[in-house]
Order: C-alpha cells, then structure tokens, then sequence
C-alpha cells in the first residue's frame, strides 16, 4: 500500500508498520479499513452461497443440492450478508472512518472499545463461519421457534452464538458514535452544522443501542429452551410460539432501518456534493432520520399480520407502518429538490445515487403493498417479500455504500480510483439487479413461497430470468473490487478535495494524518456551503 | 414450463378484491416513480454541469417549511385511502360467515391432513363444493405452517398448540394450487397439494364415496367414552363436573370472575390444559389430556362437544356446521355476534 508520494508525508497508512501495528491500533480509521476487510470477506461467503442458490433454483426440480443442503443455503446467505455485511456496512466502516473526521475530532470517543467492538464482530463472525463449515444451520434467518429451538438438527446454537457476540459490537459501536457526537464536535461544529451523514449514524446508533439488547435477550432465550429443554417458545413444553416472533421481530424490523439509514446519509452527502447546493431542507432531512428510528420501534406486528395476532392489533401496526413510510418519502422529494438549479456532474458517486434513489423508491413503495392487509395476506412468505426487502438492501443500501466507497476511496487511500471502469460498474450493477429482482415481484404475486427449494413448473421461466440477472450483478459487484486494488498502486494521486466538497475531511490531507488534522478545525459556516470551498479546488474537477 | 402469465387465477371471492387493492397500489407506485424519475431526468439534464469551475447561483438558502409539509400531506392522505382499503379486505377475509362448510386442517411436517366433519380424511387434497364459503379449523403437531392457496389469495399460519382459522368461497372449479408457506424445514417445499374445487352435486357424490370410519363427531363421542370423559362429564348438573351439551358457542363463567365464550379453541383448551380456565363453582379437577390423544383426537372431540352443542335455531352458536344435519340445512344459524 506504501507509494513513493504517501512516503513523503506521514500518514495514517505509513505511520507505523507490521500487522501487529493494525491488529492493536486505536486510530478510527485504521479500525475503518478492518472493518472493510472483514465484511468484504462476508460479502463473498454471502455471495457464493447466493450464486448457488440462483444456479439451483434455474431448474424446478432441485437437481444439483439436496433440500437440506439448500435450506443451508438460504439461511446462511442471509446470516452473513444480513449480520455480518450489512448491518456492519457503512456504519462500521465509513462512519468509522469518517464520523469522526466529519465533526472535526481527532478519533471516536472510546478509541479501545471501537478495537473492541471490531475484535468481537471477528469471534462472533468466527463462531458463524465454524457453524458453517462444521455442517451449517437450516433455520432461515428469522430463526422461527419451535422449529430452531426443538426439531432443527442443525447449528443453531453456534450460529445463534455468533450474531449474539457480534450484536455486541453494534451496540458498542452505537454507544461510541453516540458519545462522539455528543462529546467531541470541533469548535463552531453545532448540532445543525453537522452533514447529514452524521446524522443518519446518529440516529443508526439509537437504533443499535436500543434495539440490538432485544435481540441479545432473545437469543439467550432462544438458548436456554434449546439446551436446558426448558419451555419458553414451544407449545409442547408449555411455551408460546408467537412470543419468538415479537421479540425477534421488535429488534429486527428496527434492525432494517439500521441497514438503510446510512446509507440515506451517504447519498446526502453525494447528492450535494454532486450538484453543488446546499441539500434541500437539512433540517427536515435530519429529523426524518431521528423520525424513522423512534418509529421504527412500534411497526414490528407487520411482519405477523398472518401469524394468527388479532385482527385489531394488526390494524394498529398497519397504521403505524404507513406513518414510518412517510419521512422516507420525504427524503426521496428533497434530493429531487436538491438538484433542481444545481451544477450536477456525473461522476461514479453519483450514479450510484441515482440509482438509490430508483431502487429505494421502487423498494418503500412496495413497502406499501405489504403494509396493506389485505395484500399481505397474499404475498406475505412468497417472493414479493423477497424482492421488497432487496430492493431495498442491495438496490438501496448496497448502491449507498459503494457510492460511498467511490466517493470516499481517494480520501482513504490517496488515489483515485479508475472513472471509466467504475462508471461502468454503476451501470452493470443497475441492470443487473432489476433482471434478478423485478421478476420476483410477479413470482410471489403468482404465488410462489419463498424458501422452496422445489417449484411448479410454470414458475420455471421467471427464475431463469432471475439467475440471468444474477450472473450480471456477479460481474457488475467483481469490478470494484478489482479496480480498487488496481488503483491502489496505479491510480492517479488524489488531491485534498477531489470534487471540491465541503466537509471538514475534505479539508486535511489525502490520506488523512493520523490525528485527522494538523490543527484542530474551526467551523464556521453552515454544511454544505459551497461558497466555502476555496475556487482552486473546485476547478479541479 | 407453462404459459407466462401475471397474475395467478381468480378462484375465490376474495381473489378480485385483492386484485383490485393491486391495481390501485401499483397505479400509485407508477405514478410516483414516473414523477421521480422524470423529475430527476430532467434535473439532470437541464442543470448539468457546463464547466468544472461553474458554482450554482449563490447559496440560495431556502425558507419555510411549505413544500416540505405539501409533499409529506400528500403521501399521507394516500397511505391512509391504501390502509383503510387494505384494512377493509383484511376485516372480510378474517370473518367467516356463520354458515360456512368446516373443514379441519393439521400440519404435519411434511404433509397436510385434512378432515370433513362428515369423516372423509384426505392427504395433501381437499375437496370442497364451488360457492360455497368454507372454513378452515387449522393447528400444527410440530412447527408452524402456513396454508396457503395462490388462487383463493388467502394465507394462514397454523401453530402447534393452537386453532387459527380461515376462510373463503371458491368460484371456479377446477384443482389449485395449496403450499406450505412457512419454513417448517427439510421438505417444507414438498409440503404442498391440490384443492379440487367441485360442482356441488360432485361434490355429494364425492362426499358419500370412500369407506369412512364414522363421522368426526361419532369418532368424537367414542372417544369420549374411552377416555372416560363420560364418567365424569354426564347430561345432567349431578354430577362434581359441568355438562357438555349445549355448551359450545355460550359464555362460560369463570372461577376468578370473567367469562370466556366457548369456541373451539375454548374446548381444546380445556382438554389439553384444564387447569388454565376453570369453570365457576367447581374444582380443578380435571386430568389434563396433554401428549395423551393426538390433535386429530382433540378435533374429534371438540367436534363431538360442538355435535351436542345447541342446534341451529334452537340457541347461540358461532360456526360450523352441524354432522347430524346434511349440508344444506345449515344456512339458518342465528346470528349471535
Ligand atoms: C376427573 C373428572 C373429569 C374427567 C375425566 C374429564 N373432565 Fe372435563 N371437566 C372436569 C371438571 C371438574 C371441569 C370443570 C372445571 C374446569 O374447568 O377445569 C371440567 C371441564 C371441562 C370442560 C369445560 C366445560 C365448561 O363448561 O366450560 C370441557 C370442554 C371438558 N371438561 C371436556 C372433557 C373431555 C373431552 C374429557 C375427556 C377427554 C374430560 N373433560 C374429562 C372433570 C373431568
Ligand atoms: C418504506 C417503508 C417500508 C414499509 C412500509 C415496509 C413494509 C414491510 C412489511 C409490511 C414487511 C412484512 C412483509 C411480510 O413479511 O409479509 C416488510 C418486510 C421486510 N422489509 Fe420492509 N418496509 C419498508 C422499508 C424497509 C426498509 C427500509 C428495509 C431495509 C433496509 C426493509 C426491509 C425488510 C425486510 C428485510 C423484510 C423481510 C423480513 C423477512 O421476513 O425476512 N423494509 N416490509
Ligand atoms: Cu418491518
Ligand atoms: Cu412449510
């Protein structure tokens, strides 16, 4: 990673040496590119066991895996991309990374516990990858009861283990952004002069703290019927079946909006940085983020609208649900907004943010359709769902983060990354996804169940369609991840402020030092002032 | 591989109620996504950068909450037409008409085992008459499943260890799609059937053909002998337990104050776990039936206790249709709710 132009000046990168120098660091952004290195590694086991699902799933009639072994499948993609890929993302390593930078601080708050925290997402991601490979587990990744706790012989308990320790990472992580953002903003730096990027992981972080014990204690409980036989959850012990479903619902519906809300930050940023204004009405898009956390715990019953809860306590989440859709729709109109009368470039960043905007919009409304009870009913557990919640993930925040990464790349590693290549990127990675998901959306309306290994035929040709897109998005998600290592040696030099943004960590070197600043900085203007941006780096583009 | 098509066959009354909540959500959904996107489109174009030092005019501050608060009233007044309308849906497919066929559903990993109160036992198939509104009694012997028929549009969890219940009324004959919907493990993807739906007339010939062995009531009244219910539970109030007949569909006083109503759920509950609801001014005494009887044998009995409960006209009842009467006779429960 060490480059004759890096060599001139210390850096965080060049400070110091040898792996035991990142394996006991403390500085934030080192901490940032572990994370990186840990989740991308998630991403491709979550990847591969994808890959065979699609290539199973071309013929109906099963013929490459057993139904057990694609049972495995299913349920560990979701675990590795859902606990530990997503829900790490773009809080663990572009907040991170740049949380701190952002506000002016020379690292988070608690510098050991983010090493901490980082230590315990590799032992619980361990403690799943174990579970994998010593036979893996067939649950789904909702872990329904009494099938996980009573008749599943699989690896619940190690798997189970694993998301517990790393659930513990993502409420210190939370606690630490918290506190930082609380504690260590740079003088001038107001609550209502931060990015909104700080924001949306302020309000991620809630969510952790608040929700992520929830799921801790589920866990437990989860456990303790398992092992000790003791009846908690299955009715032939005298337990409640359902009773699993809230607990595990009221972290995890929460849980999506700890993927999403990051990724919402990011493309605020991309959004203003791309056409030069100001992001229409900050302070609404601030609240909304505060907004969709506090909601967010009080919808969790959508996902059990047929479970057999009552038909009251259904129409009260349903409500709610729709109450919570609405600051999302908001923020969708303001970076619409936001554009009108800018100067808007279309750099690799930015083309992923327009492709948040479509996937995201097309995901929250079909939000809409399952928060209808009567069209729950139908397409609840059949792939409509499937297709809702990707849309939204992988269309949303997947989108979010390798915008984030093009945006970010030349600040963390001081190169810039290859613009042809990556704009190409963007736009295999778009066509490719709506090939694989758009289809989905008939399937399950058609009514094919999700989780079904073996299908009726005439569901044969949409899945084929399906896999199609899915070999594209393949080839669409492998060229950053070689071009990025390829700019690393060969990538232009990049500047300070490569498209003269305004964010304090577009004012300290490329890559930063390792204490962030050589001084620290005084804020004196309103986010996304461009009229602050001294005029030579804005020609730079 | 079949024709292509997009949505699946409107089989039940409830299938275009469904359908039309869909063409209203996805009108929304294009309209919304249209303005989006041709909004920013046309952003894009009509204010792209023309050179790299160009700066938009000022910083134009903007003030006021107006658009802001237009464009979340909007959205909102829209939401609420999509609730009421799916909440509307959602309160008919949760009430059966009180004369609806019964039909008894077990999940069982990996198979459904489906039970007419006249006796008829069939696996992974159900047969039931076109037009007529059907109600599905369902619990699980091990996860929970979901029933779940494409064609009717409706869904329904079955869990161990309790009733949930469905309905619908079937349009079209022909044979349909039935899935398990709910991850039940190895074969849950095997776990699927057919539903015939049958000219009424076929659908008697059907009835009387097959050997049965009795009615799940007579099957019911059997039991209730060889488990000695009866030494206990007699016709008369002399007796240390309370009498059976006429008991289902009425309100129970409980021991501790409060009522509960005798639904089937009701019974179950009071064979499997007695102790849980205590019928007033007598002791818990009562054995529980739990892991003893099979809940196919639970089904057998609470349909015994709903055989002797009040005839239709004679006194509450919910639903279900009496065995000792032929179908059609049962369109005059009273309507007590
Ligand atoms: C030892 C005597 C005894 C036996 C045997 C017995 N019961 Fe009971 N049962 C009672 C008593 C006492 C009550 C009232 C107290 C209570 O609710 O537990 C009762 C209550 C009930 C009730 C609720 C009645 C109401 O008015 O709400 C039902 C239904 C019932 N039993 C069914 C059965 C069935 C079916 C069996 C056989 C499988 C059975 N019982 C066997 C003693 C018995
Ligand atoms: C815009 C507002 C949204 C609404 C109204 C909404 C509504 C719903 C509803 C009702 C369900 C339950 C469907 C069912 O199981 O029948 C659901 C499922 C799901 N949603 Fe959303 N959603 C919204 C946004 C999001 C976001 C932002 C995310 C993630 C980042 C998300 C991720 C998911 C996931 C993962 C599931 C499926 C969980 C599972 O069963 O495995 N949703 N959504
Ligand atoms: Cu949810
Ligand atoms: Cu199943």
């Amino acid at each position: 990673m060490d480059t004759a132009v890096a060599q001139e000046r210390e850096n965080y990168l060049n400070a110091s040496h040898g792996l035991k120098s990142w394996l006991l660091t403390k500085d934030h952004k080192r901490i940032g590119l572990l994370y990186l290195f840990t989740i991308t590694l998630f991403f491709f086991i979550g990847g591969a066991f994808a890959t065979l699902i699609r290539i199973e799933l071309l013929s109906p009639q099963g013929n490459m895996v057993s139904s057990e072994t694609y049972n495995k499948l299913f349920t560990m993609h979701a675990v590795a991309m859902i606990f530990f890929f997503m829900i790490p993302s773009i809080p663990a390593v572009l907040g991170n990374f740049f949380l701190p930078i952002m506000i002016g601080a020379r690292d988070l708050a608690f510098p050991k516990l983010n090493l901490l925290s980082w230590y315990l997402l590799v032992i619980g991601g361990a403690f799943s990858l174990f579970a994998m490979i010593a036979g893996g587990v067939d649950t789904g990744w909702t872990f329904y009861t009494p099938y996980s706790t009573t008749y599943s012989n699989s690896w619940v308990i190690a798997t189970a283990l694993g998301i517990f320790i790393a659930g513990f990472s993502s409420i210190l992580t939370g606690l630490n952004f918290i506190v930082t953002v609380h504690r260590m903003r740079a003088p001038g730096m107001t609550w209502f002069r931060m990015p909104l990027f700080v924001w949306a992981n302020y309000a991620t972080s809630l969510i952790q703290v608040l929700g992520t014990p929830v799921l801790a204690v589920t866990i437990v409980l989860l456990f303790v019927e398992r092992v000790f036989q003791l009846g908690i959850f299955d009715p032939a012990r005298g337990g409640d079946p359902v009773l699993f479903q809230h607990l595990f619902w009221f972290y995890s519906h929460p849980a999506v909006y700890i993927m999403v809300l990051p990724g919402m930050g990011v493309i605020s940023e991309i959004i203003s940085t791309f056409s030069r204004k100001t992001v229409f009405g900050y302070a609404f898009i601030a609240f909304s983020s505060v907004a969709i956390a506090v909601l967010g715990f009080l919808v969790w019953g959508h996902h059990m609208f047929v479970s057999g809860q009552s038909l009251y306590a259904s129409m009260v989440f349903s409500f709610l649900s729709y109450f919570v859709a609405i600051p999302s729709a908001i923020k969708v109109f303001n970076w619409t907004a936001t554009l009108y009368k800018g100067s808007i470039s279309y750099q690799t960043p930015m083309l992923y943010a327009f492709g948040f905007i479509g996937l995201f919009t097309i995901g929250g409304l079909t939000g809409l359709f399952l928060a209808a009870l009567g069209m729950d009913i139908h397409v609840t557990d059949t792939y409509f769902v499937v297709a809702h919640f990707h849309y939204i993930m992988v269309g949303g925040t997947m989108m979010a983060y390798l915008g984030g990464m093009h945006f970010w790349w030349p600040k963390m590693t001081g190169r810039m990354y290859p613009e042809g290549w990556a704009k190409l990127s963007s736009l295999v990675i778009f066509l490719g996804f709506n090939l694989t998901f758009f289809p989905q959306f008939i399937l399950g309306y058609l009514g094919m169940p999700r989780r079904y290994h073996l299908y009726p035929a005439e569901f044969q040709v949409l899945n084929v369609m399906s896999t199609a897109g899915a070999s594209i998005l393949a080839v669409g998600y492998a060229m950053p991840m070689i071009y990025f290592i390829w700019s690393l040696k060969y990538g232009k030099v990049a500047p300070m402020n490569p498209w003269g943004a305004t964010g304090l960590e577009w004012r300290t070197a490329s890559p930063p030092p390792v204490h962030n600043f050589e001084q620290t900085p005084i804020v004196t203007h309103e986010a996304y002032d461009y009229t602050s941006v001294p005029a030579e780096e804005i020609e730079v583009v | 591989m079949g024709n292509f098509q997009f949505l699946p066959e409107q089989a039940s009354t409830l299938a275009p109620e469904v359908d039309h909540l869909l063409y209203f959500l996805v009108a929304v959904t294009v309209f919304f996504s249209v303005v989006i996107f041709s909004t920013i489109f046309y952003f894009a174009i009509r204010y792209r950068r023309r050179s790299a030092n160009e700066m938009p005019d000022a910083h134009q501050a903007h003030n006021g909450y107006t658009l802001e608060i237009i464009w979340s009233v909007i959205p909102f007044g829209i939401t609420l037409v999509m609730f009421t309308w799916g909440a509307s849906v959602f309160f008919t497919a949760s009430r059966p008409p009180k004369d609806a066929l019964q039909i008894y559903a077990v999940g069982k990993r990996w198979m459904w085992k489906l039970e007419h109160v006249e006796g008829q036992r069939e696996i992974n198939e159900l047969h039931i008459p076109v037009g007529r509104p059907v109600r599905l009694t369902m619990t699980s012997e091990d996860v929970i499943h979901s029933f779940f028929v494409p064609a009717f549009r409706t869904k329904q969890d079955v869990v161990p260890g309790r009733y949930t219940s469905t309905w619908f009324t079937p349009t079209k004959t022909g044979k349909y799609h039935l899935f398990c919907a709910e991850f039940c493990g190895t074969k849950h993807s095997g776990m699927v059937g057919w539903i015939y739906v049958m000219e009424p007339n076929d659908y008697q010939t059907w009835l009387s053909g097959g050997a049965t062995e009795g009615s799940l009531a007579e099957n019911g009244k059997k039991l209730f002998e060889q488990l000695a219910c009866s030494n206990c539970h007699k016709d008369d109030t002399t007796g240390r337990c309370p009498p059976l007949p006429n008991l289902f569909g009425s309100q129970v006083k409980l021991a501790g104050g409060g009522t509960v109503k005798a639904d089937e759920a009701y019974i179950r509950e009071s064979i499997l776990q007695p102790q849980a609801k205590v019928v007033a001014g007598y002791e818990p005494v009562m054995p529980t039936f739990q892991g003893l009887i099979s809940e196919e044998q639970v089904l057998q009995l609470v349909e015994y206790v709903k055989s002797i409960g009040p005839k239709p006209g004679t006194g509450p009842a919910d639903s279900g249709q009496n065995p000792a009467k032929k179908p059609s006779t049962a369109g005059s429960m009273p309507a007590n709710r």
